[in-house]
């Protein structure tokens, strides 16, 4: 028998819809959450109902099939007993009781619901959950889950059960994450919001019964909100990776991939070598490639590769500029460049001549202008101006990776925003490298408020070029 | 028709779990692959007469049922220049488990590739190209593509090998002819889109690819088991 993903085992039936209508499910006005507890507070089903009661301008009503009231506010025996229709129905009932609520929550008119509840294919109980995704099939019902957080809009609803006061929010932003799993989505989420990219929608698919990456690809590339998408996928469901790819080629918004699970399982007897060779892994990460998917190693590239796509989606070749105020730094980046295999091509006497007669008096003597371009720390803002204005304008580079120590006292907080304006003015990707300390805050949001992606570490920068190079086949 | 044709071969060869080398290369030969002339001997009496018809030098193969590793039962032996020989070779053969017949073949010469072809659960029939031989698994040199392939990818399968500059003479080697290259590819990825249902992986291996052609040495096709 062939391995198949726990989802996978029931052939997709030909009255699957093509595209999911999401709208009332991700963007609510009515909520329902199903499974409120009327004794323990810290329930996650009343974590979610104070939530989203207290955070978000939305109708929510609590239920319970006891009914009674919590915190004052009716607690409704069914979604039934709502005096409204419901967009949005968070359940959170026991496995078992499972099917009844999503009945109910289709009867009464839901746009959508999120099963949270776990118990299923994680615990083996594929029935349990086939059955949902067969009901919700046949009736046209999109459901996200079951055992998942369920998913993330900024500053328009959540239904995590992570109390408000420990939840880490990214911005409103461009990059939506699809993540198989909550706890990745989740730390993904915080370091988004450490460095400062947005999100459109983060959603958590747990066991993905229904809805899978396929559904949220289609409808993502199709969503305003949405400029990049990104993916934290464990494994496809059987033949479904084709499909993925295939699509993901045909879409100009950037997808990127991380995938779990890169290690080959045991020992399979195989009796070819193409068997022996071609491991799941080393088919996943070929194909992608192939279809010009971007493939994250690790979350540290997911993000590099988030944040700077959110800045620029033009491919590149990776013929790469570099500047800093530090030989060392050059030199480094230099190295981490050739070993991704971009190209830092070397300036021409005659450009660098030019470079030259554009900086200060006291610098002109001292800097190194080839490539990498040293300035030393004596250089003023306008240095880097003119430094990045005559890189921005050479047809040899496609791309500028500037690393800027703030110490040098010519140095001013401005120099993030001016920087980015002269590379904006160039259609040039620039990207930067900045420490991240608290007191270069200004500065470095002057790169970022202009739409220049900055990085921790050197190696971040590189990763974020690489990025660019969309198409990169091996 | 050539879908037909694999699944009578297939069917005939269920039992074995693999389709022999002979029927697999009439296979691969009706979707365009180049195959070497070969006969095959199951009577000593007509050893000599398939030797004349191919001339020398030539290679000897057992076709057994039991034998799905040809080399690593002593059923492989190349480079044969006289009838004694053959007929030597013949005899040997004739005692090994399963003995068949003796595939007899014109000897090819070029650089050693393999290609290959398997169903990948998530994403369906892919195929591979690698520097062949022996030392195959040893070093792994090899790229993936979702089939089918066109032109442009096997240009970048090929860029993607790390041996991929053996291709082009390198250091007064054998230049592969290219569009033969790409053109055996693409037949495969053909042969193997219609094939792949029947089928759990091939391997071709080796591929002998010089100035003119790309011709199948060795094809081992396996079929998915129950």
């Amino acid at each position: 028998m062939k391995k198949t993903c726990p989802s996978s085992n029931a052939p997709f039936p030909e009255s699957r819809p093509a595209v999911w209508d999401f709208k009332r499910l991700f963007h609510p006005r009515t909520v329902a959450v199903i499974g409120v507890s009327l004794e323990r507070d810290r329930h996650p089903a009343n974590v979610i109902f104070n939530k989203i009661n207290l955070r978000y301008s939305v109708d929510v009503f609590p239920v319970n099939p006891r009914g009674g009231d919590l915190f004052g506010q009716k607690v409704y025996t069914g979604i039934q007993a709502i005096p409204h229709t419901i967009d949005l129905a968070i359940i959170i009932v026991r496995a078992q009781y499972t099917l009844d609520t999503l009945m109910a929550c289709i009867d009464a008119g839901a746009g959508g619901a999120t099963i949270i509840s776990g118990g299923f294919a994680e615990v083996g109980r594929l029935d349990l959950q086939q059955q949902l995704a067969e009901l919700a099939r046949q009736r046209g019902f999109p459901f996200i889950g079951p055992n998942c957080l369920g998913f993330y809009v900024p500053g328009c609803m959540d239904t995590f059960f992570i109390p408000s006061e420990r939840m880490i929010r990214p911005e409103v932003g461009k990059v939506a994450l699809v993540s198989q799993s909550g706890g990745v989505l989740v730390d993904l989420m915080t370091k988004f919001a450490e460095q400062g990219i947005g999100l459109s929608l983060g959603v958590s698919i747990g066991n993905k019964a229904l809805i899978r990456e396929m559904d949220l690809l289609r409808y993502l590339a199709e969503d305003p909100d949405t400029g990049i998408i990104a993916f934290y996928i464990e494994g496809f469901a059987h033949g479904e990776g084709r499909e993925f790819v295939q699509a993901a080629r045909r879409y100009a918004k950037p997808v990127i991939v991380l995938k779990a699970g890169k290690t080959r399982e045991g020992i399979r007897a195989v009796s070819s070598h193409t068997a022996s060779m071609a491991g799941d892994y080393e088919v996943f990460s070929a194909v992608l490639a192939q279809h010009g998917i971007v493939e994250a190693a690790n979350e540290l590239e997911l993000t590099s590769f988030c944040e700077v796509l959110s800045c620029y989606q033009d491919s590149i070749d990776g013929r790469v500029g570099i500047i800093s105020s530090s030989g060392g730094h050059g030199s480094l980046a230099v190295d981490i460049c050739s070993r991704h295999g971009l190209s830092i091509p070397a300036i021409d006497p005659r450009q660098q001549a030019e470079i030259r007669a554009d900086l200060i008096p006291s610098v002109q003597p001292i800097a190194s202008l080839g490539n990498p371009i040293d300035l030393t720390g004596s250089a003023t803002d306008g240095d880097f101006q003119a430094a990045a204005q005559h890189l921005a304008r050479s047809p040899e580079l496609d791309c500028i990776i500037l690393l800027l120590l703030p110490y040098s006292p010519e140095i001013t907080s401005d120099l993030g925003a001016r920087l980015s304006q002269v590379c904006k003015h160039n259609n040039k990707p620039l990207v930067a490298y900045v420490p991240h300390v608290d007191r270069y805050r200004m500065l470095i949001e002057g790169f970022e408020f202009n739409g220049v992606p900055v990085s921790s570490s050197i190696k971040g920068a590189v990763l974020m070029v690489e990025a660019l190079r969309r198409s990169r086949p091996c | 028709m050539l879908k037909t044709q694999t699944k009578t071969v297939i069917d005939a060869s269920h039992t074995r779990g693999w389709v022999s080398e002979p029927d697999a290369k009439r296979l691969l030969a009706t979707a365009g692959l180049t195959v070497p002339g070969f006969t095959l001997v199951t009577d000593p009496g007509r050893i000599q007469s398939a030797a004349q018809d191919l001339g020398f030098p030539l290679a000897a193969k057992v076709v057994s049922s039991r034998i799905l590793h040809k080399s690593d039962h002593g059923g492989v032996k190349t480079g044969i220049t006289t009838t004694e020989e053959l007929a030597a070779v013949f005899e040997r053969f004739a005692r090994l488990d399963g003995f068949e017949a003796m595939l007899v073949e014109e000897m090819v010469s070029g650089l050693e590739l393999i290609i290959g072809g398997k169903i990948d659960d998530q994403f369906g029939p892919v195929v591979m190209l690698g520097m062949g031989g022996t030392g195959v698994e040893i070093y792994q040199d090899i790229s993936l593509r979702m089939a089918p392939v066109g032109p442009e990818d096997v240009a970048s399968m090929i860029k993607c090998l790390k041996g991929g500059r053996l291709l082009s003479g390198y250091r007064g080697g054998v230049v592969v002819n290219r569009d033969e290259l790409t053109r055996t590819l693409i037949c495969f990825s053909e042969f193997f889109m219609a094939v792949a249902e029947m089928i759990e992986s091939i391997d071709l291996n080796p591929v002998m690819c010089s100035a003119k052609r790309c011709v199948v040495a060795d094809a081992r096709i396996v079929l998915p088991t129950e």
